[in-house]
C-alpha cells in the first residue's frame, strides 16, 4: 500500500510546477490556463488521497464539482483567448501589459 | 462748560473737514476763512478757559464712552487744568498766527508744482485742511484724560506730520524725509505702546486718575517675565514714545528732514507744537517720572547728550530753515533735561517761550525764503537787513530769545533749566550741567550767526548768477525745481506782505514778553496738583527759595556764566562772519576732521540708512528669498506636489501590467498570510 505522504508529495510537485509555470511563462497564454488547470489537478489529487485516507466520500465527491467548474473556466478563458486573438494579432504574455500604470 | 472743551477741539475739526471735503466749493478764500475762523474760535475759547481755570475750575470727566471690554473702558474725556490749559493755549495761539500766515506763504503754491500735476490740484485748500487737522489732533492729545485719547492724539499728530512733510509729494527728497519721519516715530511708538499696555496690565485701567493713584503701588512691583521694578519699565517705555515724539537723541534724525516740508509747518509743528508733545507727556505722566531715579536719569542724560550734539551741528548747517531745525533740537534736549532734574513746570516753561521763538524764527526764515524767492542756502544771502526790516527786527527777537540773553523769553526759561540741572541729584546730572553750559555758548554762536549770515554782511546773492552751479550740499536737491521763477540773475528781495509780517509781529511780543511770567508760572505753585513732584528732588524747592522777582533774576543771571557764555557766543559770531568773515572757511580748513564730522551729523543718517534701513531690507530679501520663495513656495506648495509625484511613480512601478508578476505576487500573498495565522 502505498502511504499517503507519497501522494502529498506529488501533489505538492504537481503545484509547484504549475506555479512556476504561471510565473516563469513569458510566452504562450495557453500554457498559462494549462498551467491553472495542473494547480486544480494538484488539489484534486489531495482531496481523493485524504478521501480515501480518511474514509470520507464528501472528499471525492468534491473533486467533482472542481473538475467541473475548471471546465467552465477553462471553455471561458478559451473564449476570452479567441476573443483576445481576433483584438491583438497575438496571445503572447508579453504583449499583454496594457494595464501597466 | 464742558460744550465749551469739546468745542475748543471741534472747532478746527470742522474747518479741516470743510476745506478737505468741500475744497472746490469753497475755493481758496473760502477754504482759508472756514480753517482759520475755527482755529480763531477754539483759541477765544481757551483763553475763556484760561480764566475759567484761573477762577479755580478744573474738569476731570468722561464726554463720551466708546467700549468697554473686560473692565478696559475705552474713552474719550477731557481732564482740564493748568498744564492743559497752558498748552491749549500755545497750541491755538501759534496755530493761528500760523493759519493767517500761510495765506501769505501759500499764495504761489501752485508754483511749487509740475504744470498740470494731479497732486497739486486744490493744493492750497489741503494744506490748510491739514494745519487744522493738526490743531484738532494736538488738541486732543493735550486734553486727553486717558492714555488711549493721548495715543489717538500722539498717532494723529504723526500722520498729519507725515502728511505735511511730504506735502510736494513730487519731489523725491520729500517723500523720503516723511517716510523717514513715519518711521522713525514707529520706533518711539513701540516703545509708547508697550508703557501703555504695562500700565493697562497692572493698573488695570487707563484713566490718568486711576493710574496715577495706584502710582505707589506700581512702584513696588516688578514685572512679571524680566522682573524689573514695574514703574521703570514703564517710564523708560514712555520715555522712549517721547524720544520719537520729541526728536531726542537717536530718534533725532526725522526732525532736521522734515524740514522738506512748507515752512508754516515746519513752524507749527517741528518747532512750536507737535513735537513738545513728548515733553508735555512726561510732564502730565509727573507722578510716575517721579517714582523712577532710573528713569529720570535717562531722561537727563539723553536730553544732555541731544542738546549738545545736535547745537553743534547748527553751526555747519548752511541751509537756513535747518540752522533752525537744529537748534530746535538742542531747545527740546534742554526741555528734557528739565524733565530729568524734576522740574517739569521748567520743562513747560521753556516749552511756551520756545514755542513762541522758534515760531518766530521759523516764520521769519520763511519770510526770508519768500523773499528770495525759494533759495534757503544761507551763502547765498546776506545783507537782507536793509531790504526786509521787519522780518529782521523779529527774527534777531528770536534768535536773541534763542540764545537766551535777559530780558527777552528764552533767558528766563533757559536759565531755569540750567539752573534746575545744577541743582538735581539724580545720576547724570553733572554732565547734563556740562552740555547745558557748552550748550549755551553753542547756542549763542549759532543763533547768532544765522542772524549775521543771513542779513549782514555782503550782499551775496547778488553774484549769486555766477556760481548758481555749485549746490555743495546733496540735500539741497529740489533747487532746480524754482528755476521756472526765472531768478538765474540777482533777485532783488523785499519785504513781505502783510499776513506774513503781522502774524511775526504778534509772535514776537510773547516772544520777549512771555519769560516775564516766570514767576507766577514757576514759583506762585500755579501748576497745583497738575505736576508732583517728590520730597527727595528739591532742585525746584530751592529755586524757588531763591528766587526774588525777574528783575532779580535778570541782575543775578548777568554775572553767571551762562549769560556770559551766551554773550562770547554772540561775539564769536560777530567775529567770524562779520569782522572777518574769511576766517571760517579757514577754521574749517585747519579743523577739517571735526567738521566733516559734524556735516555728517556724526554718521547716524549714513549708520540708520546703511544698518536699520539696509538691514530691513536685507531681512525682507531674506525672508522672500529663503522664506518665501525656497520655503513655502518650494518645500510647502511644490514640495507636497512633488512628494505626491514622486510616490505615486514609485508605486507606478509596482503595476508593470505583467500577469505573472501580479501572480507571483498574489502567491507570495497567499503564503504571507498562511504563515500568520500558522498558530
Amino acid at each position: 500500500m502505498i502511504p499517503l505522504s507519497h501522494y502529498l508529495i506529488l501533489a505538492a510537485i504537481l503545484f509547484v510546477i504549475s506555479v512556476i509555470g504561471i510565473f516563469l511563462n513569458r510566452k504562450n497564454l495557453i500554457v498559462l490556463l494549462m498551467a491553472i488547470e495542473l494547480m486544480l489537478l494538484a488539489v484534486n489529487l489531495n482531496f481523493v488521497a485524504f478521501s480515501h485516507y480518511l474514509n470520507d466520500l464528501s472528499g471525492q465527491l468534491f473533486v467533482f464539482f472542481i473538475l467541473v467548474v475548471a471546465a467552465a473556466e477553462s471553455g471561458i478563458g478559451l473564449a476570452i483567448l479567441v476573443v483576445l486573438f481576433r483584438n491583438l494579432s497575438s496571445i503572447d504574455v508579453e504583449d499583454l501589459d496594457s494595464l501597466k500604470g | 462748560m464742558k460744550t465749551i472743551y469739546l468745542l475748543v477741539p471741534l472747532a478746527p475739526l470742522v474747518g479741516s473737514i470743510l476745506a478737505g471735503l468741500f475744497a472746490n466749493v469753497l475755493g481758496r478764500a473760502g477754504a482759508h476763512t472756514v480753517t482759520s475762523l475755527g482755529v480763531a474760535i477754539s483759541f477765544i475759547l481757551s483763553v475763556i478757559i484760561f480764566q475759567d481755570v484761573q477762577a479755580g475750575h478744573t474738569f476731570n470727566g468722561t464726554v463720551y464712552q466708546w467700549m468697554e471690554s473686560g473692565g478696559l473702558k475705552l474713552e474719550v474725556g477731557f481732564m482740564i487744568d493748568q498744564l492743559t490749559v497752558l498748552m491749549m493755549l500755545v497750541v491755538t495761539f501759534v496755530s493761528l498766527m500760523v493759519h493767517i500766515y500761510t495765506i501769505g506763504y501759500m499764495a504761489h503754491d501752485e508754483d511749487n508744482w509740475p504744470e498740470g500735476s494731479k497732486a497739486g490740484t486744490n493744493s492750497y485748500q489741503r494744506f490748510f485742511s491739514y494745519i487744522s487737522l493738526f490743531t484738532f489732533s494736538m488738541l486732543m492729545l493735550v486734553m486727553s484724560n486717558n492714555f488711549v485719547q493721548l495715543f489717538f492724539g500722539w498717532e494723529a499728530v504723526g500722520l498729519v506730520s507725515y502728511l505735511l512733510i511730504g506735502f510736494w509729494s513730487v519731489r523725491e527728497t520729500a517723500i523720503y524725509a516723511n517716510l523717514k519721519a513715519f518711521l522713525v516715530n514707529r520706533v518711539g511708538d513701540f516703545g509708547f505702546l508697550l508703557g501703555i499696555g504695562l500700565i493697562a496690565a497692572y493698573a488695570g485701567s487707563l484713566d490718568y486718575v486711576t493710574v496715577f493713584g495706584k502710582a505707589k503701588e506700581l512702584a513696588t512691583m516688578t514685572e512679571a517675565v524680566t522682573g524689573w521694578p514695574l514703574i521703570t519699565a514703564v517710564c523708560i517705555c514712555l520715555f522712549i514714545g517721547a524720544m520719537g515724539k520729541s526728536a531726542q537723541f537717536p530718534l533725532h534724525v526725522w526732525l532736521p528732514d522734515s524740514m522738506e516740508g512748507p515752512t508754516p509747518i515746519s513752524a507749527l509743528i517741528h518747532a512750536a507744537t507737535m513735537v513738545t508733545a513728548g515733553i508735555f507727556m512726561v510732564s502730565r505722566m509727573s507722578p510716575l517720572f517721579e517714582l523712577s531715579d532710573t528713569a529720570l536719569s535717562l531722561v537727563i542724560l539723553v536730553g544732555a547728550i541731544t542738546t549738545l550734539f545736535m547745537a553743534l551741528i547748527a553751526i555747519v548747517q548752511t541751509d537756513v530753515k535747518r540752522v533752525v531745525a537744529y537748534s530746535t533740537l538742542s531747545q527740546l534736549g534742554y526741555m528734557t533735561m528739565a524733565l530729568g532734574a524734576s522740574a517739569y513746570s521748567v520743562a513747560i516753561f521753556h516749552l511756551m517761550t520756545h514755542a513762541f521763538f522758534k515760531a518766530v524764527l521759523f516764520l521769519g526764515a520763511g519770510s526770508v525764503i519768500i523773499a528770495m524767492h525759494h533759495e534757503q542756502d544761507m551763502r547765498k544771502m546776506g545783507g537782507l537787513r536793509k531790504y526786509m526790516p521787519i522780518t529782521y527786527f523779529t527774527m534777531l527777537i528770536g534768535a536773541i530769545a534763542n540764545a537766551g540773553l535777559p530780558p527777552f523769553a528764552g533767558f528766563f526759561s533757559k536759565d531755569s533749566i540750567i539752573e534746575a540741572v545744577h541743582l538735581a541729584n539724580v545720576p547724570f546730572a553733572g554732565f547734563a550741567y556740562f552740555c547745558a553750559l557748552a550748550a549755551v555758548f553753542v547756542g549763542g554762536l549759532y543763533s547768532f550767526r544765522l542772524i549775521f549770515f543771513t542779513f549782514h554782511g555782503d550782499e551775496r546773492f547778488r553774484h549769486a548768477a555766477e556760481h548758481h552751479g555749485d549746490h555743495g550740499h546733496g540735500h539741497d536737491a529740489h533747487h532746480d525745481a524754482h528755476d521756472d521763477h526765472g531768478h538765474h540773475g540777482p533777485v532783488e528781495p523785499h519785504e513781505s506782505p502783510k499776513v506774513v509780517t503781522v502774524p511775526l509781529i504778534l509772535l514776537s511780543i510773547p516772544a520777549i514778553a512771555s519769560g516775564w511770567l516766570i514767576g507766577t508760572v514757576l514759583y506762585g505753585n500755579w501748576f497745583g496738583s497738575a505736576i508732583s513732584i517728590a520730597d527727595t528732588h528739591k532742585a525746584m524747592a530751592t529755586m524757588a527759595h531763591e528766587f526774588h522777582g525777574i528783575f532779580g533774576m535778570m541782575s543775578h543771571g548777568v554775572m553767571t556764566l551762562p549769560f556770559w557764555l551766551a554773550i562770547s557766543g554772540a561775539a564769536t559770531a560777530w567775529y567770524l562772519y562779520i569782522v572777518r568773515p574769511d576766517l571760517p572757511a579757514v577754521i574749517k580748513q585747519k579743523l577739517a576732521f571735526p567738521a566733516m564730522i559734524l556735516e555728517e551729523k556724526y554718521g547716524l543718517d549714513r549708520f540708520n540708512d546703511w544698518f536699520f534701513a539696509g538691514g530691513a531690507r536685507g531681512v525682507g530679501r531674506g525672508l522672500w528669498k529663503a522664506g518665501d520663495q525656497v520655503l513655502i513656495d518650494g518645500v510647502m506648495v511644490n514640495g507636497s506636489a512633488g512628494a505626491v509625484g514622486w510616490f505615486a511613480g514609485l508605486t507606478g512601478m509596482i503595476q508593470s501590467g505583467r500577469i505573472y508578476r501580479y501572480a507571483l505576487a498574489m502567491l507570495f500573498g497567499v503564503v504571507a498570510f498562511l504563515s500568520l495565522w500558522r498558530a
